[in-house]
């Protein structure tokens, strides 16, 4: 009786308490709520969570700086490419490295892939939560799409580990092109039908509107970011607020909502969706009057070179080595960077000692910060209710935990 | 960036709290400098409500390790204001043994769960805060395993020591 969870409780109580999750189908991934219901209705909730901590802080004190890449893919895996990107950003910002434009712009095109994919799951997880299914199967077929983009620029597709510090380890190949500019083509017409089937659907609405609603106030007091955010009415976006990757160059539009409810959380990733496209649009544009070819910055002392020159030219041989070997020095000092990850603000926070990896590095994970809320507003929720707030807040067990 | 300087926060700072602010920089350009335990609400309190700065949002709080110094426990503040887009980070240092510094959480909900997962790995105690236990690790866990006497793995392993690598 001593443990946190059900200190405190009454022997002779009225109420049930009901353990939802860890492994429940409803809650896409190991999150546990001990929930005190009477019958449908939550009295209170205790998170749990942990269930899949992995101390990624502590592994990256003891890796290099590019081998702390993997383990960002871990933290949100539904968009693993912007946290990827976004670590390499926070090493070359602590190196003070300048990337060409043109890397600027493919990086723009991959991360914003990664938000539509990111957005996707979420919005159509929602709809399978509400009883609709096949929204879902429709997005899914764009999903693959989007895999199969991220399979020709790195070889990958969930844990992606794309790019490199200073820019991308291979040039896009013309498939590559073609699979966005395909992608694009198809996207549109599909979203705009899964619009169709939920935008005004009354059943869905009844289910969404005015369920969970927070106010701004609230929103701000408890950190959040991102899209659940902006759907409170608070226009904050990283992307525009502090532009990284030339995120200034382009043109696009941030949604807010008004009142935070689950309908809006929904309407919000649906806009953000079609800005993606915009912006995606944007800098296939750009990419083409940029140089050809240029895919990295000119930075030899981070950016491994290719294996041919290794092994016959000397100057490569020497600065492979340094890499491998972290022989070369790194600024003592500390770094904050931060990206709009697909839940919202991703920030790295880097503490270097000068040393081949950080002496410390916290993840500023939105997921685990957008979370804690989930509990204290449950409580006077729907059973039914509590669930799809769940999946509209799109909290990804990988993020929540680290 | 910023719709105000570093140098006007800092300033606005120093008139209020002129002997409690110490080591102010400017890595990366955003503002940092240290303070202490008792110092620490008050400012915060001053930042967030103040109508000119209103740094009315807390972005983290995490914790850090200096085995070997005086007060080898840092404890990590990120503040944003959203209407003057422009950040702070503000650092306080504790004693190794059992480390106290009041809580975030009478200015921020959100503080709740970021202080939780301070006390988690680096066993920092937060007075007066609502439900401090463990978040990530099993509730039974004796240590605090960010603390860096805790080594990653076997620490009889040589082939990974900074000599072999010329530091």
């Amino acid at each position: 009786m001593d443990h946190p969870i059900i200190a405190g409780r009454h022997e002779l109580k009225e109420t049930t308490t009901l353990n939802l999750g860890p492994t429940h189908p409803a809650t896409h991934g190991v999150f546990q709520n001990v929930l005190e219901m009477d019958g449908e209705r939550i009295v209170s909730g205790v998170s749990t969570l942990g269930y899949i901590h992995r101390a990624f802080e502590k592994i990256a004190e003891h890796r290099p700086f590019y081998q702390i890449t993997p383990l960002t893919d871990r933290l949100n895996y539904c968009s693993s490419p912007i946290n990827n990107m976004g670590w390499h950003m926070t090493v070359e910002k602590l190196l003070g490295i300048q990337t060409p434009k043109r890397v600027d712009y493919l990086r723009v095109i991959i991360m914003e892939l990664a938000r539509i994919s990111d957005h996707l799951i979420c919005n159509s997880i929602l709809g399978v939560d509400t009883g609709a299914y096949s929204g879902f199967l429709y997005l899914m077929e764009q999903r693959e799409h989007i895999y199969e983009i991220y399979e020709e620029v790195c070889g990958a597709r969930l844990t992606t580990n794309i790019g490199r510090i200073g820019g991308f380890e291979r040039d896009f190949n013309d498939t590559a092109f073609a699979k966005i500019k395909k992608f694009l083509k198809n996207f549109s017409p599909v979203l705009k039908e899964f619009e169709n089937l939920f935008d005004r659907n009354r059943i869905f609405i009844d289910r969404t509107a005015g369920v969970a609603p927070v106010s701004a106030e609230t929103a701000l007091s408890y950190s959040w970011t991102g899209p659940i955010l902006r759907a409170c009415g608070v226009d904050y976006d990283v992307r525009v607020n502090e532009p990284y990757s030339s995120y200034e160059d382009f043109d696009f539009d941030i949604p807010v909502g008004t009142n935070g409810d689950i309908y809006d959380r929904y309407l919000v990733r649906q806009e953000e969706m079609w800005q993606s496209v915009r912006i995606i649009e944007q800098a296939l544009e750009k990419v083409e009057k940029e140089p050809k070819g240029v895919f990295h910055a000119d930075v030899p002392e981070f950016y491994l070179p290719p294996k041919e020159e290794v092994y016959n030219n000397m100057e490569a041989l020497i600065y492979h080595f340094k890499i491998v070997m972290g022989e070369i020095d790194t600024p003592k000092t500390e770094v904050y960077h931060c990206v709009e990850g697909g839940n919202g603000e991703l920030g790295f926070y880097l503490v270097n000692d000068g040393g081949r990896s950080p002496y410390r590095l916290h993840f500023r994970r939105p997921s685990f910060i957008n979370y804690a809320m989930y509990a204290p507003m449950s409580a006077g929720m729907l059973l039914s209710d509590a669930i799809i707030n769940l999946s509209s807040l799109n909290v990804i067990a990988g993020e929540l935990d680290a | 960036m910023g719709k105000i300087s570093n140098q006007t926060v800092l300033d606005k700072i120093n008139q209020q709290f002129a002997d409690k602010i110490s080591a102010a920089a400017e890595p990366y350009g955003l503002l940092t400098f240290e303070t202490t335990k008792e110092a620490i609400i008050p400012i915060l309190t001053f930042l967030k409500q103040d109508e000119e700065l209103k740094f009315n949002f807390l972005t983290d709080i995490t914790g850090i390790h200096y085995p070997g110094t005086e007060l080898p426990i840092g404890v990590i503040y990120h503040l944003h204001s959203f209407v003057n887009n422009v950040r702070v980070r503000i650092k306080v240092f504790l004693e190794e043994i059992n480390p106290v510094i009041p809580t975030a959480t009478v200015l921020w909900e959100g503080a709740n769960w970021m202080e939780r997962e301070t006390y988690d790995f680096f066993g920092i105690t937060f007075e007066g805060h609502p439900g401090l236990y463990r978040i990530l690790n099993v509730d039974d866990m004796t240590v605090f395993p960010m603390r860096k006497e805790y080594p990653l793995e076997d620490p009889n392993r040589v082939d990974k020591k900074d000599f072999f690598f010329g530091r």
